[in-house]
């Protein structure tokens, strides 16, 4: 839209921004909560965006697209003991915003029961500045970061046959005001960067990629970057040429550091996010303060890591996250991941990790940045104390059903383990196991923690957000593996 | 409003051209989504909004830029084109980009049966009532089911705009509505839980499975998984139930599409004329279908909607192409194309004439497949491995439930292994499939 919007919210305020060019003033704002919670509510809040983000792609070594997007909406929450009424429109007008707050105030009926505190600005962290933002970048630096990946990938080796790099950003402004008084605006960077190569020899075809993710804006990716992701996209093409059909049965299985850590997300993260747990739909319902995971097992959650793609400064319902949260220490359940209404009904602190792609939904409890934190062994030492499994490298995701804790995870680029050395590379194949079973089964944690600077993208109840997953070298006593030959 | 989208097309098409674009194209469209999710009684989330979104591209001789808003201001979108054009004057000139071929006529939205006028009378109590008494029905039907991931009925109505600068100019409105609901069950105090879930989707109300159908269906589904155990590591004959059959051609969707074949991304992208199924095999993609999920007049280019073979009698004989990738490929568009690639119309399998029962009852033992997990497909070596629940049958007999299994095979061989295609083809959403016999595929379980 307007740069002078973008100017006006990054040299000032995003609040300033709203109020100046759309008249979101806080006296507006604070009429259209009266008007949600006119009919009884326990809690009313407004979510007002303008994102923008723009994208480019290469592919058969042209500069093909050049996308841009631009956003704006409010969405207005009504919550009565465990009942949502959400409403939201892409028009800010003063009728617009009134009409959906009376439509959204459908779902309440009684006395207010909420006490109304006026509006305060709350001040939020700055753990991810934006030196340059992206989206009012030209397309130059970027154009040149997909060409130098192309070329990168295409003269890493002659079997090379097709390379596709996209670059991709965003920058969200986001103003929430609540009837707990708070009013809290932030500036939410984002920028991608993937190369999807595939190599072919003797006919046979493979595919390798690799991408990077960041909160920040146009600084925080350089030319070498692009370059050494391509060259990684094309190792590991290159490497699964040479693959043999994976094992299929139970193994022991070694994850490498890093982008393992998406086991972690789906077989412990999604189970702890709290609305699973207050509704009785999660293995780990009940069990706080019981031991879950095998010692060596400490998870955490940390929305304040600078500039990782799960980061915030404030969630999508205005809890600001202090610290890290501790999920499971040292094998124990300590803590869920908590919204504000599952906190509430939990009786339990809110944890800053009530999370909403954008302003059509409504915040639900989700991960940030989730990791498995270091252990004591040698990350050598977990392959050499394997006799004959599988090490997985690199991953294209999974899913978990919560309820009953079954989950999987995908392989892409993994090795046969034999006499406690990487033999051969394997084809790619799914694992699957129970949660708390392979918590229980996790048998070695090395030193080498590391979270992995991919673009994860985490989907829930139709919800996409980012994130960021990261693990030490693990050990997993036993898993499924769903390869090809027993 | 309605006329005044259809103005604000063609306004945006003549500030394109004055602004210097050679061509461009213009959609806008205007949503009305109602829904409601009832858990254990409690509404847990009412949602109503209405929402309009454009895109957008203008091309500048074979150079072409996109662009998508929410917000329709005449103060945004002038800059909004103003800028596609400077963008378009940056990307690389390609020499197959432009508009599709103007197409001489469309089928009426009126004779696919896209819009349900009965959508103007639901209100929240409506929404409400259906999700609630769907899952009431679902948690008195058996006593081992006590819990619930909710009930929920969405409805959503659009009308949708289209116009470009080759004449183009279309409108069609369309409607949709589904009833769902997830179901958890412990068979004792100390069994695992089982969760399982039905759903109905349908353009018109009437053709919309009744609370109590869904209900029961999401019942029989847990209830058949109670004391569920794993699987040897073995090779077995494998039945996909309809549904995940349809995930099953969900997952070769893009196989077939153009813009995985001309970047021979498609382990099927040098196959087309060849045998790559079993004879008992003809797959279609139908724009046409009156009344389908994925049915309209003409495609996100103005491409009018078609019935195209894409398998029959297991010969391969088309690729679904937008506008870009028939020009690729020598090909003519299939009225799949998106801003972006391609994208399903109604894409299934036709039916053959043998019951599931038969089906089941013609192997010695087999897996039953009835819900998958996660992802694992990779379309360009054709290599398949997901996450399965399902049932253990021997003779016909269902034995046990199985669960935390995966299966794995490659989809050429798979699609070779075609066995047997059941005569209940079930085409609820975009994907659909009778059920399928595959002669073999690996199980890893113990």
């Amino acid at each position: 839209m307007s740069t002078s919007f973008v100017e006006l919210a990054l040299n000032n305020t995003p609040t300033a921004a709203f109020a100046c060019y759309h008249g979101l003033e806080p006296g507006l704002l604070d009429t259209v909560l009266r008007q949600a919670s006119a009919r009884g509510a326990d809690f009313a809040d407004i979510y007002i965006e303008y994102r923008e983000a723009s994208s480019l792609h290469l592919e058969e070594d042209l500069l093909k697209q050049s996308s841009e997007l631009v956003a704006l909406g409010a969405g207005i929450r009504v919550v009565a003991g465990e009942q949502s009424g959400y409403a939201y429109t892409n028009e800010l007008s003063q009728a617009s915003l009134l009409q959906a707050a009376e439509v959204a105030a459908q779902i309440a009926a009684g006395p207010t029961r909420s006490q109304y505190f006026a509006l305060q600005v709350t001040p939020v962290p700055a753990r991810y500045p934006v030196e340059l933002p992206a989206t009012q970048a030209g397309m130059g630096e970027k154009t040149d970061f997909l060409f130098a990946a192309n070329q990168a990938a295409r003269s890493a080796d002659a079997r090379v046959k097709d390379v596709q790099v996209t670059w991709s950003d965003e920058l969200r402004f986001i103003l929430l005001a609540n009837t707990a008084g708070e009013l809290v605006s932030d500036v939410q960077p984002l920028v991608t960067f993937s190369v999807n190569v595939v190599a072919e020899s003797n006919g046979a075809r493979q595919a390798g990629w690799k991408n990077f993710g960041r909160r920040a804006g146009l600084e925080a990716f350089s030319r070498p970057q692009a370059e050494a992701l391509a060259q990684e996209a094309v190792r590991q093409a290159v490497t699964l040429l040479t693959a043999r059909p994976a094992p299929a049965g139970e193994l022991p299985v070694v994850l490498a550091a890093g982008a393992s850590g998406v086991l972690l997300h789906e077989s412990v993260g999604h189970p702890l996010e709290a609305d699973f747990n207050r509704k009785k739909l999660s293995v780990f319902t009940d069990r706080l303060g019981e031991k879950v995971a095998s010692e060596l097992c400490t998870v955490i959650d940390d929305a304040t890591l600078p500039s990782w793609r799960g980061s915030v400064n404030v969630d999508g319902e205005g809890t600001i996250p202090r610290a890290a949260t501790v999920l499971i220490a040292r094998g124990v359940l300590r803590a869920y991941l908590q919204d504000r209404l599952s906190a509430r009904l939990m009786k339990l602190a809110p944890t800053g990790n009530g999370r909403r792609q954008d302003y059509a939904h409504i915040p639900i409890s989700r991960m940030t940045n989730t990791y498995l934190a270091a252990g004591e062994s040698d990350p050598e030492e977990i392959v050499r104390s394997v006799a004959r499994g599988i090490y997985c490298k690199s991953f294209t995701g999974g899913q978990v059903e919560p309820a009953t804790g079954k989950f999987t995870f995908s392989m892409h680029e993994a090795s046969l383990i034999e006499a406690g050395r990487l033999s051969y590379p394997i084809k790619g194949a799914t694992l699957i196991g129970s949660g708390i079973e392979v918590l229980n089964n996790i048998v070695a944690v090395g030193h080498d923690l590391e979270l992995d600077s991919g673009a994860w993208m985490c989907a829930k109840q139709g919800q996409a957000v980012p994130v960021s997953v990261g693990t030490p070298t693990v050990k997993i006593a036993r898993i499924t593996v769903g390869g090809q030959w027993a | 409003m309605s006329e005044a989208l259809g103005a604000l097309a063609q306004r945006l098409l003549a500030h394109a051209r004055e602004q210097g674009a050679d061509q461009s194209e213009v959609w806008l469209q205007e949503s009305t989504q109602l829904s409601a999710t009832v858990r254990l009684g409690l509404v847990e989330e009412l949602r109503q909004a209405t929402s309009r979104a454009l895109s957008l591209r203008v091309f500048l001789g074979q150079r072409v830029a996109r662009a998508t808003a929410s917000d329709l201001s005449w103060e945004t979108l002038d800059p909004l084109v103003r800028r596609a054009i400077a963008r378009a004057r940056l990307v690389s000139e390609d020499p197959f980009a432009g508009l599709p071929e103007h197409s001489a006529s469309f089928p009426s939205p009126e004779t696919l049966a896209l819009y349900d006028p009965e959508f103007e009378r639901l209100g929240p109590e409506q929404a409400i009532a259906r999700a609630r008494e769907t899952e009431r029905i679902g948690l008195s039907l058996e006593p081992r089911v006590r819990n619930s991931s909710g009930a929920s009925f969405c409805a959503v109505c659009s009308a949708v705009w289209g116009a470009n600068s080759r004449g183009f100019c279309g409108h069609f409105r369309q409607s949709a509505a589904s009833l769902q609901v997830t179901l958890l069950g412990q068979s004792g105090s100390d069994a695992a839980q089982v969760s399982d879930y039905w759903y109905s989707v349908a353009r018109h109300l009437a053709q919309l499975e009744s609370c109590e159908a869904v209900a029961r269906q999401a019942v029989a589904r847990v209830r058949r998984h109670f004391g569920a155990c794993k699987l040897a590591t073995r090779q077995v004959p494998v039945v996909f139930e309809p549904l995940t059959a349809a995930e099953l051609l969900a997952d070769l969707f893009g196989a077939v599409c153009g813009e995985l074949v001309y970047l021979k991304r498609s382990f099927l992208a040098e196959s087309r004329g060849q045998q790559v199924a079993a004879e008992h095999v003809t797959l279609v993609d139908d724009g046409l279908l009156p009344g389908g999920l994925g049915t309209r007049p003409f495609d996100r280019e103005g491409v009018a909607a078609q019935r195209t073979i894409v398998i029959q009698k297991g010969v391969l004989k088309n690729f679904l192409c937008s506008a870009y990738a028939a020009r690729k490929l020598g090909l003519a568009a299939t009225g799949n194309g998106t801003d972006d690639g391609e994208a399903p119309t109604n894409f299934y399998l036709l039916p053959g004439s043998t019951s599931p029962e038969e089906i089941l009852r013609s192997a010695d033992h087999c897996l039953y497949v009835t819900r998958l997990l996660g992802r694992g497909v990779n379309l360009v070596t054709g290599d398949y491995s997901r996450g399965a629940f399902g049932l253990w049958v021997e003779q016909g007999e269902i034995v046990h439930p199985v669960h935390e299994i995966t299966i794995s095979g490659n989809l050429r061989q798979m699609l070779a292994g075609v066995e047997q295609v059941g005569n209940d083809l079930d085409l609820r959403g975009q994907f659909g499939a009778p059920t399928l016999k595959l002669a073999a595929m690996t199980v890893a379980g113990i």
